[in-house]
């Protein structure tokens, strides 16, 4: 069963270089894996580098957004005031398109770095803010009036009853921000990436495609879609292992 | 120790879940409510409990410690049998002694076992021991073995009243079935639903013996307690 995903893996490389091969496709229209595995080989450290700034990136990103998101979370679980106010604007966060506002934070942000982590923030915010709220506020009513018959602050309520509750919440929405951070990096790279402000890994997938180095191209966006996977794999690991420690 | 008088609780809907309920409990008395489902049992454990206000009539206390015990264990999952019931003493910094009321119910062996380690009967003896912990004068019971089985269920009476006992303390307790009532109680009171209102009250005479379930008493209550019952609208 282990095996599965990655025999899954081979059979489709091979079946698409035999594809190319037959066919005899251009590279620049699609290249086949062993260009593209050719083309990353030319240039590693370049693309290498490329994946480190956009990993640092989306590494900042989902710190602050998890950061702002359990902070804020907690407000609305100690307060109905301050639900109240915090709840709308995250979702406005939400639903406003990154591409439309990426450029403006750009704008206002000087300084690169700190403008793609803005924009990979505001992406990967919300998930990881809503499952822990609705974690916190999700309690069992009769736990809570055990609570309430021990005379339970409402600070001794969410440390020894809303937090335990809520982790495996929060776990699940971290998971999701981690991929939504690496999302978040990409799109806002891409924006700064046609001002030529960044090194990013979308930076490169732009460069390739001026020059119509489609192989190249294509080994960034393997690397974009590995990185994801390692996010995404590194969080379920921790998800399972907190799980089972809590058990 | 615990007074009501003419306790109504109305929902902002309209609905009357407690009408006119007047009730006066003594130390030392074994109280079981009766009555079908919806009538108003729950509601009466939860305003003598606090946790609920009347929309008229007083309900006066002087107990210095109230144990409640849920229908369901109701425990934290995350917590040992031992952090569970030390939580009444932790929230409200008493001393206590964990231990001593997880071995009170049989449970010596398990303080440091979790929830879904245990059986339901064990859960229920792990509520039972927090509820326990701090001393209660007066303990509340909503159907707490309701979900149990029969033999189970059994056990968990017998012990309930030789804890009670032990540890001198009133208990109040929501139940639906007839015999649990006529085992456990010094007094029975039924209750009509729709709206909620006590309707019949009467002690019982059945001798305090560990076989009192053969006794004739604890038969002829049974049957006092059915009639009373059909009676009831």
């Amino acid at each position: 069963m282990k095996a599965a995903p990655f025999l899954f893996a081979a059979l489709a490389l091979l079946a698409w270089e035999a594809t190319v091969r037959i066919l005899h496709t251009p590279s620049y229209i699609l290249p086949g894996p062993l260009d593209i595995a050719t083309a990353f080989w030319s240039a590693p450290t370049l693309l290498l580098g490329s994946l480190a700034s956009t990993l640092l990136v989306t590494a900042t990103a989902l710190a602050t957004s998890t950061l702002l998101g359990v902070a804020l979370a907690l407000l609305t679980a100690l307060s109905p005031g301050a639900r109240a106010a915090i709840l709308p604007w995250a979702i406005v966060l939400q639903v406003t398109p990154i591409v439309a506002i990426a450029p403006l934070i750009i704008v206002w942000i000087g300084d690169p770095f700190t403008a793609l982590v803005v924009c990979a923030t505001i992406v990967a915010f919300f998930p990881v803010f809503s499952n822990t709220a609705a974690g916190l506020a999700a309690v069992p009513p009769e736990l809570l009036d055990l609570f309430r018959l021990n005379h339970a602050t409402r600070w001794q309520t969410l440390r020894l009853l809303r937090i335990p509750a809520a982790i495996p919440q929060f776990l699940a929405g971290l998971r999701i921000s981690g991929g939504l951070a690496l999302v978040g990096a990409v799109v806002a790279e891409f924006v700064a990436g046609s001002g030529g402000v960044a090194s990013g890994l979308a930076f490169r997938i732009l460069e390739a495609g001026y020059r119509l180095q489609i192989p190249r191209m294509f080994a960034a966006l393997a690397l974009l879609s590995a990185a994801g996977l390692a996010i995404n794999a590194a969080l379920g690991t921790l998800q399972h292992w907190l799980l089972r420690r809590m058990e | 120790m615990l007074a009501l008088v003419n306790v109504t609780r109305q929902y902002p809907n309209g609905t009357t879940a407690l009408q006119d309920a007047t009730l006066a409990v003594d130390h030392g008395e074994f109280i079981a409510l009766l009555g079908p489902s919806g009538c108003g049992k729950s509601t009466l454990l939860r305003l003598i409990a606090g946790l609920d206000q009347p929309t008229s009539g007083t309900v006066t206390t002087q107990t210095k410690t109230i144990g409640y015990v849920f229908q369901d264990p109701t425990l934290l999952p995350w917590a040992t049998a031992e952090q569970n019931v030390v939580l009444p003493l932790r929230l409200q910094h008493r001393p206590g002694d964990p231990l001593d009321a997880l071995a009170r119910v049989g449970l010596r062996d398990f303080t440091q076992a979790r929830p879904r380690e245990l059986s339901g009967g064990m859960r229920m003896r792990v509520s039972l021991a927090r509820a326990l912990v701090a001393n209660p004068d007066l303990l509340l019971l909503d159907e707490p073995f309701a979900a149990l089985d029969e033999s189970t269920r059994h056990t968990l009476q017998q012990d309930l009243r030789v804890l009670c006992k032990q540890q001198g303390c009133s208990a109040i307790f929501v139940t639906h079935s007839i015999y649990e009532a006529a085992y456990l109680a010094t007094r029975i009171v039924i209750m009509s639903p729709r709206p909620g209102r006590i309707v019949h009250q009467f002690s019982s005479g059945v001798p305090n013996s560990p076989d009192r379930r053969l006794s004739p008493e604890y038969t002829a209550l049974v049957a006092q307690i059915t009639h009373a019952m059909q009676a009831t609208p």
